[in-house]
């Protein structure tokens, strides 16, 4: 049995003047859930996120929290709170009086909000001694933790995340990233992240929701929406990828109508067949590719030009001019490195398994 | 620059200084101190005027405070074009004498002025005019020094983040407590500046409690140019002067180090 929804939306919109903002938004989050929500700037997703935790009203749809309905309530009733992206720490307060905030609205004892500010600044890993520290005297990754900290004082239903880490340098950002992945099985709290990196969504997430122009293009688990997006913006949005259009011929299979594609091996019953006529788009990932030799062979294969090289640390990446002049890519690991060099000519190759047809109308 | 600074503001306090200490009604610095002056001062009732003085200043920057709180929060957070008609008609003001302004308000309280004249014609009914007390003097401190108030009050509003407020309202802080936690400590040094300035020249003022509120009340304003002008005793307006200056200068200094001023002058907050 599936766990009942601790937030559900139903065709949630939002208007500025002629600007649709979010499109009719329906949404079911899990109890416990760490649900990203991705998307380009300006996809809906920080007034989403806004409406949700009530410091932006919505202007149509219904949300419910558990069974009650808050599209109504004030942003200072609601059990849910919010990691801002710029953390919204008040400077004029110490480390302990921001994390103690909550707590102190809430007319708590003195002695037990420091008791519980010491516990969240263990359970964060900050020392002790922070409790007196100024907000200006933290770093970006102290800060991080500190507004955190805040949030989870709060104690809220469900805790959201509005792009906290991305000003943050990289090896900062990987270390938190997984800090907060720890954060959340061990609290068991219902975590909404939205972000506009991907790399972050894999790491950290149950499900990712993928959103576009004010509406949800997929909401999947990592692995699906990788593996098996629905449309070509989340397949390009889901890092490198290789698509080619293609269309069924006389006998269903599956012809390139800008690269030219061999289909050897593919079977009567495959899902790599179109009827004739029919088109769709082949979409296999740059790792899935694999360089053949001469006589070896592949369910689809491509001939082309080795034209560059880019080493990405564990891994290297080529770039291939297929005949008509389209470029592939093609990602090894460091081990697999490709023997060629740059102007070889080279076929590549790739199994049905490892591609993906979006049917998009 | 520091020889400007030494002449044109330096060299006529410390003379006004030593002034303060020479005997009563000498017109030079040639003289032995005394220091009768500051008993003059402490024995003549002269200490009422100081009182009054601020005391109706501390009054109308309490009132300016409340009101300009609401209208500033409106012009740094609310309006968009409409705050700059708001600080147009309130520059505009500026550009008018205050004793012509003052005057003008004069004419609207008086007895059978604007407001009790039409009255009268209209109903009948009549009163003694709204002039000459000590409210109508708070009123007019009030009425002049709006702009003093009103445009710190907006910049340090406006140096409040909207993050800052929004965090606040999503861990569940009340108007109320937005008000108290965020608003107010955040905006402290507009309010800080503002409230010195209404202060400081509601204390100095003297053209609000003579117009409008006739002889009810002396300020010390008022005390100082008499001594210096009919009394003929400028070392009684020295020392009075310099009481003057004593006090408005330690408020100064101790409301200046509260707040960090370089954020008002658009510093950043590190």
């Amino acid at each position: 049995m599936s766990p009942e929804p601790i937030l559900r939306l139903e065709g949630v919109s939002k208007y500025f003047g002629e600007f649709t903002a979010l499109d009719n938004i329906n949404l079911e989050i899990d109890e416990g859930e760490f649900l990203t929500i991705v998307g380009p700037s300006g996809s809906g997703k920080t007034t989403l996120i806004r409406i949700l935790v009530g410091i932006e009203e919505l202007s149509k749809g219904k949300i419910w929290l558990r069974d009650k309905r808050i599209e109504e309530m004030p942003a200072n009733l609601r059990p849910t709170c919010m990691v801002f992206q710029s953390l919204a720490l008040f400077p004029h307060r110490s480390v302990g009086e921001n994390i103690e905030f909550p707590l102190k609205l809430r007319k708590q004892r003195p002695d037990d909000r420091k008791a519980r500010a010491f516990e969240l600044l263990d359970l964060l890993h900050l020392p002790r001694s922070f409790y007196q520290k100024r907000i200006s005297e933290c770093s970006g990754g102290e800060r991080q933790r500190v507004a955190l900290a805040r949030a989870l004082a709060f104690d809220p239903e469900i805790l959201f995340f509005d792009e906290p880490l991305s000003a943050l340098d990289f090896r900062l950002r990987k270390n938190l990233e997984k800090e907060l992945k720890d954060l959340h099985q061990r609290t068991g709290k219902t975590f909404v992240y939205i972000t506009h990196s991907l790399e972050e969504a894999m790491v950290m997430s149950d499900r990712i929701a993928i959103m576009r122009s004010g509406h949800f293009e997929q909401i999947a688990v990592a692995d699906e929406i990788y593996a098996r997006p629905i449309s070509r913006f989340v397949a390009e949005f889901m890092g490198e990828v290789n698509l080619f259009s293609v269309k069924g011929d006389v006998s269903g299979n599956l012809v390139g109508t800008e690269i030219d594609i061999q289909t050897g091996r593919v079977g009567p019953d495959s899902a790599m067949r179109l009827g004739q006529g029919a088109s769709a788009t082949l979409m296999v990932r740059p790792e899935s590719v694999h360089f053949l030799s001469e006589d070896s062979a592949a369910d689809f294969v491509v001939g082309g030009v080795l034209q560059a090289e880019y080493a990405l640390g564990s891994r290297t990446q080529y770039k291939i001019q297929a005949d008509n002049g389209d470029e592939l890519a093609v990602e090894k690991l460091r081990e697999d490195r490709f023997p060629g060099k740059i102007g070889d000519r080279v076929r590549l190759g790739w199994n049905a398994e490892y591609a993906h047809m979006i049917m998009e109308e | 620059m520091g020889v400007v600074l030494l002449i044109s503001f330096l060299a006529p306090l410390l003379v006004i200084a030593v002034f303060s200490v020479m005997p009563q009604k000498v017109f030079s610095l040639l003289h032995l101190p005394d220091f009768s002056s500051y008993k003059l001062v402490f024995t003549q009732g002269y200490i009422k005027s100081v009182v009054w003085s601020f005391g109706m200043a501390l009054a109308s920057t309490v009132m300016l405070f409340v009101i300009c709180w609401p209208l500033a929060f409106g012009m740094a957070k609310v309006f968009k074009g409409f705050g700059l008609f708001i600080t147009i008609a309130v520059v505009v003001t500026l550009f008018v004498s205050e004793n012509i302004r003052l005057f003008g308000w004069v004419l609207t309280l008086m007895k059978g002025g604007l407001i009790e004249g039409h009255l009268r014609a209209w109903t009948g009914l009549t009163f003694e005019g709204a002039l000459y007390n000590v409210p109508v003097i708070v009123f007019g401190l009030v009425y002049a020094y709006f702009p003093f108030m009103l445009f710190p009050l907006i910049q340090g509003i406006a140096m409040v983040p909207d993050d800052a407020r929004q965090a606040a309202a999503d861990l569940g802080a009340s108007r109320w407590q937005i008000f108290y936690e965020v608003d107010l400590p955040l905006s402290a040094p507009g309010i800080v500046i503002g409230s010195l300035l209404s202060f400081v020249l509601a204390a100095g003022a003297m053209a609000e409690s003579k117009l409008l509120g006739g002889q009810t009340v002396i300020v010390i304003a008022d005390e100082i140019e008499t001594a210096f002008t009919y009394g003929q005793n400028w070392p009684l307006g020295s020392a009075l002067s310099i009481i003057l200056i004593l006090i408005i200068g330690a408020l100064s200094i101790f409301g200046i180090n509260r707040v960090n001023l370089d954020l008002i002058m658009g510093g950043r907050r590190s």
